[in-house]
């Protein structure tokens, strides 16, 4: 359990709505994150989690709702944009640069935190030089927290599943980010790279105080490290509360065994 | 047959080794030829990276660059100034074809956006003229077409300058996109556009860049080619050149097209020189072509191209 829940309100998803079609991907729902807390999203296939990831980040926009970020209407961003607020995100397929190092890939992450002119950067001269190696010293510490130092220069496409999810959560955090989104960060992973993936991410949440909103199937792992749930069935919430609440909750005992209660 | 032998495979090279201060200055023109076309091709490879996108109006960019650049010459500015006003064009002209072409057509088939740029091609082409009109025009940039000894070789001084100049900026390209921020950014947006989204990087900001960088290159190949052998529309058909650098570079590695560029450049002049006469010459027409066959037979990849192994 992290130590800082239950702070002011990070991000307010207020009965947001996505439709496709006539297929109702998310309907009215509406999430509270918390500063400092570790929410997790869970739910059947289908149930459009990756899609509520997807509004919060930007990828998609809802047909209605609206979203706010440490108070302010951002309904309406596009991903940029959404980044450059301070909300990182993984993929549920990682998305690394494939034919990029490890340390690239982490030093683009760090983009937005680097500004310069273009001429500068283009010859690599003064000031463009500096920047680079204080963001290279920044991007050194992560690559040790994240224990990942033997495979900073391998090509990023080259490594095993784990550590590639590992290496995404690296540039999601380069950015320094208030709000880290991430997509079944645990996908596929034996016991041992799950163990240590949580490790991580209650480090990012305990020493850098790090919001974290994570979608996830393993429920041992869910039960284990967040603060609080919310579960999505067919696009609606069924409930939101902590662990223990959630998994004794009526609704949502239906949705994972499939009871109906006439 | 051991005659036809003796033609093919030994005269050459003994007109090689008796000669070799000839063979050094056919070596350097090959040399200075293909940093040009590595340059043309260098405008394909950054706008193949960032945006998967085949750009085929790049040598009517080169045209237009030049056509501008003379055109405005010819109506009196200085030369620093009519450098920065065609600049100024050619980066006008990446804002407008992000805005009109690409952001319309973003997730759209490669192909659609190819056939896009054949329209562009052929709009490019037709304004330059609407422009400047379509006579040939000379176009001197004030460095002297004249030849000087050097370690007793001729060298040409507009041919050497221009090498010069490609390699610098060849240099510094190769700089930009491995060292530093943007160039990052632009190889992420290469590699996968949603995770690019997903940083911070802005997709839109980025195919301006590319397409600017592209356009002054062109500026660049423009004007070497035009101050050689005049600003025409010819001039549009270095770009076919360019396609089998490609191949023969990888469509998406700088140091391919550089690479590339220059093996074309020395190839064809040396099969030019030397074995030229056995065949009536012309070879410098068709050598690129049957090299880059070579390749598509053997290494389709091209030289630093990136291998696509699927996993079945």
């Amino acid at each position: 359990m992290s130590a800082a829940a239950g702070a002011g309100v990070l991000l307010q998803v207020e009965s947001v709505s996505v439709r496709f079609g006539a297929l109702m991907a998310l309907s009215g729902v509406s999430v509270d994150v918390r500063a400092g807390e570790i929410l997790a999203i869970i739910g059947p296939n289908g149930a459009g989690k990756t899609t509520l990831l997807n509004v919060i980040s930007g990828f998609y926009h809802p047909s209605q709702g609206r979203i706010f970020f440490e108070g302010r209407d951002r309904t309406r961003l596009r991903p940029p944009d959404v980044a450059e607020l301070g909300i990182a995100r993984t993929f549920q397929n990682v998305a690394l640069f494939k034919g990029m190092s490890v340390l690239d890939n982490i030093m683009t992450g760090r983009l937005l935190k680097m500004k310069g002119s273009f001429l500068l950067d283009a010859l690599y001269l003064g000031p463009a030089m500096s920047q680079e190696l204080a963001n290279r010293a920044f991007v050194e510490r992560i690559i040790d927290f994240l224990e990942i130092q033997a495979i900073r220069k391998a090509p990023a496409g080259r490594l095993p599943y784990g550590l590639q999810k590992r290496v995404e959560l690296a540039r999601a955090l380069a950015a320094e980010p208030k709000l880290l989104l991430l997509d079944e960060p645990m996908a596929g992973m034996n016991v041992e790279e799950k163990e240590d993936m949580c490790r991580f991410i209650l480090d990012v949440n305990g020493e850098f105080g790090t919001t974290i909103v994570l979608i996830e199937h393993d429920m041992g792992v869910v039960m284990d490290i967040s603060d609080r749930v919310v579960v999505l069935d067919y696009g609606r919430k069924i409930a939101d509360g902590t662990p223990d609440d959630v998994r004794t909750h009526p609704a949502v005992l239906d949705a994972y065994l499939g009871v109906t209660h006439d | 047959m051991i005659d036809v032998l003796q033609h093919v495979v030994v005269g050459p090279f003994r007109d090689i080794g008796s000669n070799p201060a000839f063979f050094g200055e056919v070596v350097i023109g090959g040399i200075l030829a293909g940093m040009l076309y590595s340059l043309v091709a260098l405008g394909f490879v950054l706008i193949f990276k960032a945006s998967g996108v085949f750009n085929f109006a790049q040598g009517v960019m080169v045209l237009f660059a030049a056509l501008t650049l003379v055109g405005l010459l010819e109506r009196g500015l200085p030369v620093a100034a009519a450098f920065v006003v065609t600049a100024a064009v050619m980066i006008a002209l990446a804002f407008v074809i992000e805005r009109v072409v690409l952001r319309p057509l973003v997730n759209q088939e490669h192909i659609i956006l190819f056939m896009a740029t054949i329209g562009l091609n052929f709009f490019l082409e037709g304004f330059g003229e609407m422009l400047w009109g379509a006579n040939v025009k000379k176009l001197d940039v004030g460095i002297p077409d004249r030849s000087f000894m050097m370690a007793g070789m001729q060298v040409n001084q507009l041919e050497l300058s221009a090498g010069v100049i490609a390699a610098v900026i060849v240099a510094i390209l190769a700089v930009f996109f491995q060292k530093t921020r943007i160039g990052r950014a632009l190889r992420a947006v290469a590699d996968d556009h949603e995770a690019a989204l997903s940083i911070g990087i802005p997709l839109k900001t980025i195919w301006v860049v590319v397409w600017s960088v592209a356009g002054l290159v062109a500026i660049v190949a423009g004007v070497m080619w035009g101050a050689k052998s005049g600003v025409q529309f010819s001039l549009s058909l270095i770009a076919l050149k360019a396609l089998p650098v490609l191949i023969l570079g990888g469509f998406e590695s700088v140091a391919g097209a550089i690479l590339g560029g220059l093996i074309i450049g020395v190839g064809e002049k040396i099969g030019e020189v030397y074995w030229g006469p056995l065949v009536g010459g012309a070879i410098e027409n068709w050598f690129a072509y049957v090299l880059a066959l070579a390749f598509l037979l053997v290494r389709p990849q091209g030289l630093f191209g990136e291998k696509i192994i699927e996993r079945v």
